[in-house]
């Protein structure tokens, strides 16, 4: 069955027309173009499709678009506060090389945002299990877990 | 992969998923979809029909009556595992759920997703088990209680018929002053557990162990409750040498076997487990 679905994108209200079946994720690429959102597993298990759900950081492969009608997404494209200025944990994963392929990125930023505004001054190890649902198959985790040390630093500071 | 073609229904009441179940054929009910989902992609599942529970605002609450904790059946993991009344009263749930898949799951899965789905190695479960939960369930005919013990009728199958939905799981409070410890092994934070133990104690005023529970997940079908160990503890002192005979117990077990973990690998697992939640409860007695 094919329905309409209006939800709030990265602040913007955008509707789209599909069938039941489908995922946010492919709503997301597909329906609105945005596809800084990755697709690795499709099945719950990498967790490069993650984007904020009402503030939250669920696996957008795991939901149907129908499900997100009403509710508000952010998605990697919606991080950074302006077109010149990225977000201090983008700026923070760029300094410290924390990307290397980049595939899992999108994921690792929008868990790891979720997880900061609760956690603001986390220990190496917390971060490490926050992302513990987040596969690099770079295998960069040092560099990610800088990363999120120093922005969580950076955001603390007045 | 993608899912298969279904219809998808959203009802805002209890009433209205009750009449959706007793009219549809082949319909699946869809909680935090953390399961369902990946069924669908990888087409282990082909329902005619989703009925998505996320829109019957009366199934998500956390309530705390006495000496009973009731926890509506689309309550997301995430929310217990912040709930601070669960984290004083229970805190084996709450030490369970840090081991219950990833922040991302944990935001959108659900406590009765997750006991109605009864992986055999999944947190939720053995912990409903070794609390005594009771699930409550409705249908066409009015709601039933049935006790986590009778819960499982086998390998992830729930005692839950076509048309019945679990509504509520009502744990009674552990007396206070009561120890708890749950330890897991798998090969990440956030993977299935290869084997997993919760146990919990309690004191009488001499010092001695009042009341045992023993349970090991991820070894069997179901979730084990160790009887004869949990009768043999009481009267104890709680001390190691009386913790490594109770988990001695556990080298009797059936363990599963599958491609990458033997039987007999899971059986020391749970000896070494079972020992080591046991000290943990005992650490924890006040």
């Amino acid at each position: 069955m094919t329905r309409k679905v209006t939800l709030t994108v990265n602040g913007t209200v955008r509707s789209a027309s599909l069938p039941d079946r489908k995922t946010l994720a492919d709503l997301l690429r597909q329906d609105l173009g945005l596809t800084g959102t990755h697709l690795g597993c499709e099945t719950g298990l990498c967790g490069a499709c993650t984007i904020l759900l009402d503030g939250r950081a669920v696996r957008s492969c795991l939901m149907l678009a129908v499900q997100a009608e009403g509710h508000s997404i952010i998605t990697v494209e919606g991080l950074a506060p302006s077109a010149t200025e990225l977000h201090p944990l983008q700026q923070a994963f760029c300094d410290e090389h924390a990307l290397q392929c980049g595939f899992c990125t999108p994921g690792l930023l929008t868990t790891l945002v979720e997880f900061l505004h609760d956690v603001p001054d986390p220990s190496a190890a917390e971060i490490r299990e926050a992302i513990s649902g987040n596969l690099c198959r770079c295998t960069g985790y040092d560099t990610i877990v800088k990363a999120t040390l120093s922005a969580a630093a950076r955001m603390r500071a007045p | 992969m993608k899912p298969p073609d279904f219809t998808y229904h959203a009802p805002e009441t209890v009433p209205d998923v009750l009449g959706l179940l007793a009219t549809l054929e082949n319909a699946r009910l869809l909680a935090g979809g953390q399961s369902l989902m990946p069924m669908l992609a990888m087409r282990f599942a082909f329902p005619d029909h989703v009925i998505d529970l996320n829109r019957v605002a009366a199934l998500g609450f956390i309530e705390h009556h006495g000496a009973t904790l009731r926890i509506g059946a689309m309550t997301r993991q995430r929310d217990l595992l912040n709930h601070p009344a669960i984290r004083r009263h229970v805190p084996l749930l709450t030490e369970a759920l840090a081991h219950v898949g990833h922040r991302q799951t944990r935001n959108r899965g659900t406590i009765g997703g997750s006991l109605c789905h009864l992986d055999p190695a999944a947190e939720l479960v053995s912990v409903a088990t070794a609390l005594d939960a009771v699930i409550e369930i409705a249908g066409p005919s009015g709601t039933r209680d049935v006790p986590m013990a009778a819960f499982p009728l086998g390998y992830m199958t729930p005692s839950i018929g076509p048309d019945e939905l679990v509504t509520a799981i009502r744990i009674p409070l552990p007396p206070a002053g009561h120890g708890a410890g749950f330890l897991e092994f798998s090969r990440r934070h956030g993977d299935f557990a290869i084997v997993s133990a919760a146990a919990l104690l309690t004191r009488n005023s001499s010092g001695r162990i009042a009341s045992a529970v023993i349970t090991l997940g991820g070894v069997g079908a179901v979730p084990l409750r160790l009887a004869e160990a949990e009768a043999s503890l009481i009267g104890e002192t709680p001390t190691a040498p009386a913790f490594a005979r109770a988990a001695a117990a556990a080298r009797g077990i059936d363990a599963m076997e599958d491609a990458l973990i033997p039987a007999w690998y899971r059986t020391r697992l749970a000896v070494t487990l079972t020992g080591r939640a046991l000290a943990a409860a005992a650490a924890r007695l006040s």
